[in-house]
C-alpha cells in the first residue's frame, strides 16, 4: 500500500495497516470509543436540551429493558434486523453489493400475505404456514437471483440493479393492496384477524418466541455454512479475487447466482417472519429500511454471524432508546437520532484505529513495510 | 441460546425493578400514539390539541405520554401494550392504519380504554373499551369552499377569467371516502356561491410527500386551474401556489406564514373537545361514546384566520351566515338537489359502513333530501361519501 512513503519528504502523518491487533487491545480501543461517544453525546444533550445526560442514558436503557414486554419487543426487533443482516452477509462477503435486501424482504412479505389472503382457512394452519414459508423464500430468492444472473452473464452493475428492484417490490405491494382493499385507503389492516390462519403460533404464551427461535437456528446454520462448508469457502475466494477463484477452478458465475439465491432466500424468510410472525399485514413500508441498516450490522460484525447478534443488538438498542428519550423528555426524536449518530460515528470510527496505525514524522522509527 | 435468553430476561427484570422503584404512586394516565411527529401538519394538529387539553385539565407530563413516529404495523400494538404497562387508563391513536392494531390491544386489555381517530370498526367490533372518533369536517370544507367560490367570483367580475374558466384544482391524497367527501363538500361550498365552477382532482397516492404535492399543484395550475386546494399533509401545494400567485385554500393549519399573498383560509378539525371528553370520561369512570362525531357546535370543526390580503371582500360575512344555517339545519352540505351523479339526482345510496368494501344492504344514507354524512348515531363518524359527482373530473 504505502510502501514508498518516508523516503525523502516524509509527511507529517502517515498511515500504515496493522498486521493484526491483539484482541484485548482491540476491545480496549472499542471501549474507549464508546466512552468517548457517551461523553460527547452528553455534552450535546446538555447544550441542546439542558436535560441531565445521565437521566437521558437511563431512559435509553429503560427503552429496551424497562419491563419484561420491552425486552421481548427488543428481542423481536433484534431478530428481524439480525435475520436481514444474515441475509446480506454471504453477498457482501463475496463483494456483491446487494443493497436490494429491502426489496427481497418485501417480496417474501408479499408472498406470505398473498397466501394468507387467498388460502385463508381452506387448508390446515400448519400446511398454510409451510406453504407461506416456501413461497416467501422462493420469492426472495427470485428477487435476489435476477440481478445476480445479469451480473454473472453480462456484468451489469449490481448496486443499481438491486436498488431499483426495491422500488419494483414496493410498487408491487401497493398494486396488490389496491386489489385486495378496494376502498382506496391503501391500508391493508390485519389479515385473517378472525381466523388467525397463517399466523405463527405463540410459544409459552410469547408471541415472538417462534420467530426468535427461527432466526437463532438460521444464525448458527449460516455461521457453519460460511465457516466450514466448501461453498462458504468459495464465497470468500470469489470475494477476495475473482481471478484467483477462476484460476483455482471455481465457477464464479455459479457461485454468484447461488450465493444471491441464499441471500435472497434468507431475506424472503425475514419477510415471512414480518408477516406471519409479527405484523399479520403488509405494506410498502413494512421493511422500514431494515435492508439498509442490515448492511451496517453485517460490516460492523465483519461478516461473522455470531458477532452480528451483538451488533444488531447495539443498533436496535440505540433505535429503541432514541424513541424512549423522545417520549420521556418530550423531545423531538431528532435529538435522539443525533445521539445515535454520534455513538455510531465513534464505533465505526474506532475500527479505523484497530485496522491502521498512525505514524508521526517526529518519531524517527522505520516502521515495517509489510 | 435459551440460557442466554433467560439470563437476559433476569437481568432485564432486575434492572426494570430497580428502574421502576420510585414510581409507586397510583395516578391517572393517558397515552397518545402519533403516526409522525410535529413536522407533519396532520399529527401536529393532534399534538397541539392534546397539549392544550393537558394544560386545561392540569395533568402533569408524567400523566400524558406521547409516542411519536409509530408506523401502521405491529409497532402500534407493541406501543399500545407498552403504554398499558406504564399504567395508562386511556390510549389514543391518530392514524387510520393503526386501527387493527389498536383493536388487537383492546381485545387483550379490557380494563383500558382505547380511542382511535378516523377508524371505522368500533361499532362492528362490539368491544366495550374500543371507540372511534371523527368530526363533520365536510361542513368545514364546505365553508372553506365558500371562501374559494367568492374568490373565483372576484376573479370573474374583475375580468381576469371568464365564468367558464372558473376551475379549481384539488390535490388529493388517496381515492378514499375521507378524501372524496372532503373535496366534494369543498366543491359544493364553492358552487353554492359560484354556479359555473368546475374542479379537477389529482391523487398523489401518499399522505405526506412534499415534492409530489408541489408537482401536482403545479400541473393543475398548468392545466388552467385558477385556485388550488388540497387534502394532503405537507406544505408542498401552498408553496407552489405562492410561487405561481394562485390562491390556495388549505387544511389543518393556517398557511398564511408560508404563503402570505395567496393563502385564503384553512378548515381544520380541532381535537381538543374530543380529547377533553375522552380523558374526563375515562378519569371519572364514565362511558366514552362508541363512535363520536364532533361538529361545528362542539367546536370540533373550525376555520383558521381569514387572510384578508388574499380573500375576496365579504368572505367572512358569507362564511358566518352559512355557518349559522348549517348549525340550524337550514342547509345541508350534501343536499341532493344541489348536485347530480351522471346527470341524475341521487335518491338512494347504500354506502359501505361496515368496512367490507361492498355497499351495505338495506342501508340508505339519503335522508330528507340530503346525503347523511358522518352520522355517528346511525352509521359511523368516519366519512362514507364516496360518490363521484358531476362537475368534478378525476385526472
Amino acid at each position: 500500500m504505502s510502501n514508498k512513503s518516508g523516503r525523502k519528504h516524509e509527511p507529517l502523518i502517515h498511515i500504515t495497516k496493522r498486521a493484526s491487533m491483539v484482541w484485548y487491545k482491540a476491545w480496549i480501543v472499542r471501549a474507549v470509543a464508546i466512552v468517548a461517544a457517551l461523553l460527547v453525546s452528553a455534552v450535546v444533550i446538555t447544550l441542546l436540551t439542558k436535560d441531565n445526560p445521565v437521566e437521558v442514558y437511563a431512559a435509553m436503557f429503560k427503552g429496551s429493558f424497562g419491563t419484561e414486554r420491552k425486552v421481548w419487543v427488543m428481542l423481536k426487533e433484534l431478530v428481524v434486523l439480525l435475520c436481514v443482516s444474515l441475509a446480506v452477509t454471504p453477498a457482501f462477503k463475496m463483494r456483491f453489493w446487494n443493497i436490494g435486501a429491502e426489496g427481497q424482504v418485501l417480496m417474501g412479505a408479499l408472498g406470505a400475505a398473498a397466501c394468507m389472503f387467498y388460502i385463508d382457512d381452506k387448508i390446515p394452519n400448519v400446511a398454510l404456514i409451510a406453504v407461506m414459508l416456501v413461497v416467501s423464500i422462493l420469492l426472495g430468492m427470485i428477487w435476489g437471483m435476477i440481478p445476480a444472473f445479469f451480473k454473472a452473464i453480462w456484468n451489469t452493475n449490481e448496486t443499481l440493479f438491486t436498488l431499483m428492484m426495491n422500488y419494483v417490490a414496493m410498487q408491487l405491494i401497493s398494486f396488490f393492496i389496491m386489489i385486495w382493499v378496494p376502498n382506496g385507503s391503501s391500508v391493508m389492516g390485519t389479515i385473517n384477524s378472525a381466523t388467525e390462519s397463517g399466523w405463527l403460533p405463540s410459544l409459552f404464551g410469547q408471541k415472538y418466541l417462534f420467530s426468535i427461535l427461527i432466526v437463532a437456528v438460521t444464525t448458527v446454520a449460516l455461521f457453519i455454512y460460511l465457516k466450514y462448508s466448501k461453498q462458504g469457502y468459495e464465497i470468500s475466494v470469489v470475494g477476495e479475487s475473482e481471478n484467483t477463484a477462476r484460476y483455482v477452478g471455481i465457477n464464479v458465475k455459479k457461485v454468484i447466482i447461488r450465493t444471491m439465491a441464499i441471500s435472497g432466500g434468507i431475506c424472503g424468510l425475514a419477510g415471512f417472519l414480518l408477516v406471519s410472525g409479527i405484523n399479520h399485514t403488509v405494506s410498502p413500508n413494512l421493511a422500514g429500511g431494515v435492508g439498509f441498516t442490515a448492511i451496517m450490522v453485517s460490516w460492523l460484525a465483519k461478516f461473522n454471524p455470531i458477532v452480528m447478534i451483538l451488533t444488531s443488538f447495539l443498533i436496535v438498542f440505540l433505535q429503541i432508546g432514541a424513541g424512549e428519550i423522545a417520549t420521556t423528555f418530550r423531545l423531538n426524536e431528532s435529538v435522539a437520532d443525533i445521539v445515535t449518530g454520534i455513538i455510531l460515528f465513534f464505533i465505526i470510527g474506532c475500527e479505523f484505529f484497530v485496522q491502521y496505525k498512525i505514524n508521526f514524522r517526529s518519531k524517527h522509527k522505520e516502521e515495517g513495510h509489510a | 441460546m435459551k440460557k442466554i435468553l433467560s439470563l437476559l430476561l433476569v437481568v432485564a427484570m432486575v434492572l426494570g425493578l430497580v428502574a421502576c422503584a420510585g414510581e409507586s404512586e397510583d395516578t391517572f394516565k393517558v397515552g397518545f400514539i402519533f403516526l409522525h411527529d410535529e413536522n407533519s401538519t396532520y399529527d401536529n394538529n393532534f399534538m397541539m390539541a392534546a397539549k392544550q387539553v393537558q394544560q386545561e385539565l392540569g395533568l402533569s407530563d408524567d400523566q400524558v405520554i406521547f409516542k411519536t413516529n409509530i408506523p401502521e404495523d405491529n409497532t402500534c400494538y407493541d406501543t399500545a401494550m407498552k403504554l398499558v404497562d406504564e399504567g395508562c387508563d386511556v390510549i389514543f391513536a391518530d392514524s387510520f392504519g393503526h386501527e387493527s392494531f389498536m383493536l388487537q390491544a383492546a381485545k387483550e386489555c379490557p380494563e383500558v380504554q382505547f380511542c382511535h381517530a378516523t377508524g371505522t370498526q368500533a361499532k362492528v367490533a362490539g368491544l366495550a373499551n374500543y371507540h372511534n372518533a371523527f368530526a363533520s369536517i365536510y361542513e368545514g370544507r364546505y365553508l372553506a369552499g365558500i371562501a374559494a367560490g367568492l374568490k373565483l367570483n372576484e376573479m370573474i367580475s374583475s375580468g381576469k377569467i371568464t365564468a367558464a374558466q372558473a376551475k379549481i384544482g384539488y390535490v388529493g391524497a388517496w381515492p378514499y371516502a375521507e378524501v372524496k367527501s372532503g373535496y366534494t363538500s369543498f366543491y359544493l361550498g364553492a358552487k353554492s356561491v359560484c354556479e359555473s365552477v368546475t374542479m379537477d382532482v389529482t391523487f398523489t397516492n401518499s399522505w405526506f410527500d412534499i415534492s409530489l404535492e408541489k408537482e401536482a399543484a403545479e400541473n393543475l395550475i398548468k392545466d388552467g386551474c385558477v385556485l388550488i386546494s388540497q387534502h394532503a399533509d405537507s406544505e408542498g401545494a401552498p408553496k407552489a401556489c405562492e410561487a405561481a400567485s394562485v390562491p390556495n385554500v388549505a387544511y389543518n393549519i393556517s398557511t398564511i406564514s408560508m404563503a402570505p399573498t395567496t393563502a385564503i383560509i384553512s378548515s381544520k378539525i380541532d381535537w381538543a373537545p374530543y380529547f377533553k371528553l375522552m380523558i374526563e370520561s375515562a378519569r371519572d369512570g364514565k362511558e366514552i361514546p362508541t363512535d363520536y362525531c364532533g361538529t361545528i357546535e362542539t367546536g370540533s370543526v373550525a376555520l383558521t384566520e381569514l387572510n384578508t390580503a388574499a380573500a375576496a371582500e365579504g368572505t367572512q360575512e358569507a362564511i358566518d351566515a352559512a355557518m349559522a344555517k348549517l348549525k340550524s339545519g337550514e342547509i345541508h352540505v350534501f343536499d341532493t338537489s344541489k348536485f347530480t351523479v351522471s346527470g341524475a339526482a341521487l335518491t338512494e345510496y347504500a354506502a359501505d359502513i361496515n368496512g367490507d368494501y361492498k355497499p351495505d344492504e338495506g342501508v340508505n344514507v339519503i335522508k330528507d333530501g340530503y346525503f347523511n354524512e358522518s352520522d355517528a348515531e346511525a352509521y359511523r363518524s368516519a366519512p362514507y361519501f364516496d360518490v363521484d359527482i358531476d362537475g368534478i373530473t378525476i385526472k
